[in-house]
């Protein structure tokens, strides 16, 4: 690659500074997995539909496929790797952990970061304001309807209003 | 009726009773490393000196290929290779292919000669990035002299039409019309015959992460490691060794977790090739994976694609005699996979109903496109749409109410043989019936259609009632022939069971790769089950192909009922070596030892026990105390084989028992239909599901509904267009609809239980969840709705332009 014009830029991810020095044309997606191993972000449609590739920049969701790494230079960034706390996962993920929703995996990054910003704006969503914000996100798995159930437990205890699911067995359905 | 003597099934099995783990919604095993965006996909993944692929791609539906000029790729940096077709041809033989006819309509990695889709590989590049091999690829000169195309399924069969083919000498890869039971008869017979003609279009899996591998060819041992998120039947890779030109005990293809499936990454051996041929090629590791436009254009599998003319007869009072099918399938450019997605078909061909006799001819059409592979469901999911339309219009014309119609013919006694020669092995669909009318609010919601109707509201309710086969035996692929080449009936599944010295237990699973299924829980709360222990605390690893035991992995909702007999045959080693073990350090006859909360004691003395933590670590270290023939550890595997299958008898009337445990359900959803957009939308949906016992009662539902949210996007949205060109128009997700949260509304799920007689537990698949029923039940509630407008739709996807068409059309033409 030698030859080819680079720029350094520094991007605070998960609070930590680092100055990469990369390509105009690299992708953020591609700076944040291969030049700093954050390889959680994931890439699915290439092409701005799908979410997969969700991070949050300076607080706002975007589509890291279709944003260039310089565009974020200076910015703050998080990804689904800032959200637990060590062996604590955030509300967030223990909630997806026990409604069940994920099913590959693949596009729960960009869906938790997503889910995020949606109770950073509004920590009392309902159901449906839910289902509307997650709508910038496709998921191929779970037809939304525990993810929906996942973010509004979640918004419950991040008010403090619901206690941590019990470990083991949780959720118990009744069978009809 | 038959002409063979039906062998006697397996015996009745007692399940055990009351299960501690069997039949919890535990969190899922797999959960925590995906929620920490800790999954470690194919895309993640880096070796010392990896390079990565790019595929250069045929804008052609049709053209041949008359020069390839990569001088100035080659010249480009970073590169390290750049094949062609040709040469690609000369590194490789053609993929494994199950078509009926492998020699004639041939298919390898790239394209060689001439491209026969729009999407197929032409060459491809090697470089040190992703990026620098897109910009090789844009400077490779390919000179195309662009043939006629043939994209309509039945232009492609006329006489004249453009060969896909040269060698097959037609564009019909495949004809066979099959008789079960006494056909002409029940026609001859019957009251009145409905007919019908159905179009059902092609979609496809579309899972958020494509398809990839990445190779590592080692000069030195000859060995190729392949790293893939496609890893199943590895009883057949030495097929993928043999297209490599490699021993096949130098190929070692090792699982990586799939970011979904839903079929498509079943022994998706292409990407596995063209990474291992490059690796091989450049001397270095080398990645590819697909980028989404290669997974939508150029990935193998997609969708059904079937035309259906279709007769059932009937008496007056609705019951059922007998059904023609004529089908055509259009395959696309290539058909690795045979037909069978008709055997799929002709395993429920009768759904739930005492149909007496089934005439089934199918022809397979070769066209300019991306050839069909898997997609949830297999093509029975085809089968329930199209025999649920004709229920439903025979239910119309005789004017039956449709809840009638389906309970005037269900099958109420098991086990039942159906006319083609399969098993029901149980089920209680009235009680399914039941349970979703209760469920869905069935009269309430009939209420409101009357109520609607004055308002000129048009509300329907798309009751269907319709078959989930699971675990399919090889016979389906190959009893198609009156000669088959491979008459092949193995399709296991194993599991390996170890007790450490602490006795904690780990389970090694075979080719099962994860597909976003749960094969970790399934296994987890199995084990659990076995051993008293918590279901957490089972750990659980993947084993490469090359040190593997025989495994098929998922496909046919086969997993769970697969891996339950793998584990509870390495169970019942281990506690046999177990127990042994007790009765020597205790002095006690084994028989008067039972297994007891996660130990063995002696019948009537609980306090003469030893827990399995102290019998492993007496087997793993104190080897002298115990009998000379006992050997150290406590590890045992299983390799379980599929429990019930028969052969198909030679003239071919009756097929034998090949999908033998039957799952069922109902669906009911309430839609509305606006008449000036064309918009479908959703006002209540239930769903009741029989897949016998449950395993995770949660993780089923979730199958339920993203199966039903796919199925959604087969009824109303998802649509893989190719125009008269071959030209593929949806090769973006701005173009490929696929459901949002906002168009797949809130399931209300009812689960009912039947447990199979001849599997452990009583388990039945589930794993293709609502995307069996989904879009009969959707076109059944469209064709509800618009029932008084004299509209009805027969074809998939029902976007708001073809509902619009069909009302105009309605409008236009004297009723």
């Amino acid at each position: 690659m030698s030859g080819v014009d680079k720029r350094d830029i520094t991007l605070t991810v998960n609070g930590r500074p680092s100055t990469v020095s990369v390509e105009p044309r690299k992708l953020l997606v591609d700076v944040l997995r291969e030049d700093l191993g954050l390889t959680g972000t994931h890439i699915g449609c290439e092409h701005g539909v799908c979410g997969t590739c969700t991070v949050l920049l300076d607080g706002r969701s975007i589509r890291s496929c279709i944003t260039f790494a310089v565009q974020a230079d200076g910015a703050k960034i998080r990804t689904v790797e800032g959200l637990a706390n060590g062996a604590d996962l955030h509300p967030l993920q223990d909630e997806f952990w026990s409604k069940q929703g994920l099913q590959c995996g693949y596009c729960t990054p960009g869906m938790l970061m997503r889910a995020c910003e949606i109770i950073e704006q509004n920590p009392d969503p309902s159901p449906e304001q839910v289902r509307e914000g997650i709508a910038s996100n496709l998921c191929r798995c779970t037809g939304y309807q525990f993810i929906v159930e996942a973010v509004c437990a979640a918004a419950d205890r991040m008010r403090g209003e619901e206690q941590r699911p019990d470990q083991a067995t949780t959720p118990t359905e009744a069978k009809a | 009726m038959t002409t063979v003597n039906r062998p006697e099934p397996p015996p009745v099995r007692t399940h055990k009773e009351p299960r501690n783990w069997v039949g919890k919604s535990i969190r899922r095993v797999e959960d925590p490393k995906f929620l920490r965006g800790r999954g470690g996909y194919i895309g993640d993944m880096t070796l010392p000196g990896m390079l990565h692929a790019a595929v250069l791609s045929s804008p052609y539906a049709h053209a041949r290929i008359t020069g390839i000029d990569t001088a100035e790729a080659l010249a480009a940096p970073g590169v390290h290779a750049v094949i062609t077709g040709a040469q690609a041809a000369e590194l490789t033989d053609p993929l494994p292919d199950f078509g009926p006819n492998p020699a004639a309509h041939t298919w390898r990695c790239l394209a060689v000669e001439k491209a026969r889709y729009v999407g197929e590989g032409i060459a491809v590049v090697v470089a040190d990035s992703r990026y620098l091999a897109e910009d090789a690829r844009a400077l490779i000169e390919v000179e195309y002299e662009p043939l006629p195309p043939v994209a309509d399924i039945e232009r492609a069969l006329e006489e004249g039409a453009p060969l896909v083919h040269e060698d097959l000498g037609s564009n019909c890869a495949y004809e066979r019309t099959f008789q079960f039971g006494e056909v002409e008869r029940d026609f001859a017979e019957a009251d009145v015959i409905i007919t019908d003609r159905l179009r059902w279009r092609r979609s496809g899996g579309q899972p958020l992460e494509t398809v990839g591998a990445v190779a590592d060819f080692d000069i030195a041992t000859g060995q190729l490691t392949v790293h893939t998120n496609s890893l199943s039947f590895t009883s057949y890779l030495f097929m993928v060794a043999g297209t490599l030109k490699i021993p096949a005990n130098k190929l070692d293809i090792r699982p990586m977790p799939a970011g979904g499936s839903f079929g498509s990454k079943l022994f998706a051996t292409k990407p596995t090739v063209i990474a291992g041929m490059c690796s091989r090629a450049a001397g270095r590791p080398v990645m590819y994976l697909e980028d989404r436009v290669d997974n939508i254009s150029n990935c193998d599998h997609h969708g059904s694609d079937r035309v259906y003319d279709v007769q059932l007869a009937l008496m007056r009072d609705g019951t059922m005699r007998g059904i023609k099918i004529d089908t055509v399938d259009d395959y696309g450019a290539y058909i690795q996979f045979g037909v069978g997605h008709h055997g799929n078909a002709l395993a429920q061909v009768v759904g739930p109903y005492r149909i007496a006799s089934v005439e089934y001819r199918v022809r397979a059409a070769l066209t300019n496109k991306n050839q069909q592979g898997a997609y949830r469901g297999f093509g029975s999911e085809v089968n329930n749409w199209m025999l649920e339309q004709i229920v439903d219009k025979a239910a119309r014309e005789l004017g039956i109410d449709p809840v009638e119609i389906r309970r005037r013919n269900f099958i109420r006694e098991f086990p039942y043989f159906i006319p083609t020669g399969n098993v029901y092995d149980s089920g209680d669909y009235d009680a399914v019936l039941d349970k979703a009318l209760k469920l869905a609010e069935y009269d309430h919601w009939r209420a409101e259609q009357v109520k609607a109707r004055e308002e000129r509201r048009y509300i329907g309710i798309g009751l269907i009632t319709a078959q989930e086969r699971s675990v399919f035996s090889a016979t389906e692929f190959w009893f198609w022939f009156d000669k088959p080449g491979a008459p092949v009936t193995s399709m296991p599944e194993s599991v390996t069971l170890k007790v450490d010295a602490t006795g904690g237990i780990t389970a090694t699973l075979y080719s099962c790769a994860f597909w976003g299924n749960s094969p970790e829980t399934m296994v987890a709360q199995l084990v659990a089950e076995e051993f008293d222990c918590d279901p957490h605390d089972v750990s659980i690893v993947y084993q490469g192909s090359k040190n593997g035991l025989p495994a098929t992995g998922p496909g046919g909702s086969r997993t769970t009922v697969m891996l339950a007999g793998a584990v509870e045959g390495a169970a019942a080693k281990i506690k046999a070596k177990a127990r042994r073990a007790t009765a020597h350090l205790m002095e006690a006859s084994s028989d008067d030892l039972e297994w007891v909360d996660g130990g063995y004691q002696v019948k009537g003395s609980p306090e003469a026990r030893k827990t399995l933590a102290e019998i492993a670590i007496m087997l793993h270290l104190f080897k002298h105390s115990f009998p000379e023939d006992m050997e150290s550890g406590l590890e045992e595997s299983k390799v379980f084989d599929h429990p019930y299958t028969t052969m198909p008898s030679a003239d071919r009337k009756d097929l034998g028992v090949f999908y033998p445990f039957m799952g069922h359900a109902c669906h009911v959803p309430v839609i509305e239909v606006d008449i000036e957009t064309g918009r479908v939308s959703f006002l209540s949906y239930a769903a009741v599901h029989d897949c016998g016992t449950l395993v995770n009662p949660r993780s089923l539902a979730g199958h339920i509904v993203g199966g039903t949210a796919q199925g959604i996007g087969t009824a109303l949205y998802e649509e893989y267009v190719y125009d008269e060109d071959g030209q593929l128009l949806t090769s973006s997700y701005l173009d490929y609809l696929i459901p949002t949260a906002m168009e797949v509304p809130e399931l209300k799920i009812g689960h009912h239980e039947t447990p199979s007689p001849w599997t452990p537990h009583g388990i039945k698949g589930g794993g293709e969840g609502g995307r069996m029923m989904a879009p009969a039940a959707i076109n059944v509630a469209v064709n509800d709705a618009l029932a008084p407008l004299g509209v009805r739709l027969t074809e998939l996807p029902m976007t708001p332009d073809r509902i619009l068409a069909a009302i105009r059309a309605a409008r236009e033409s004297p009723r």
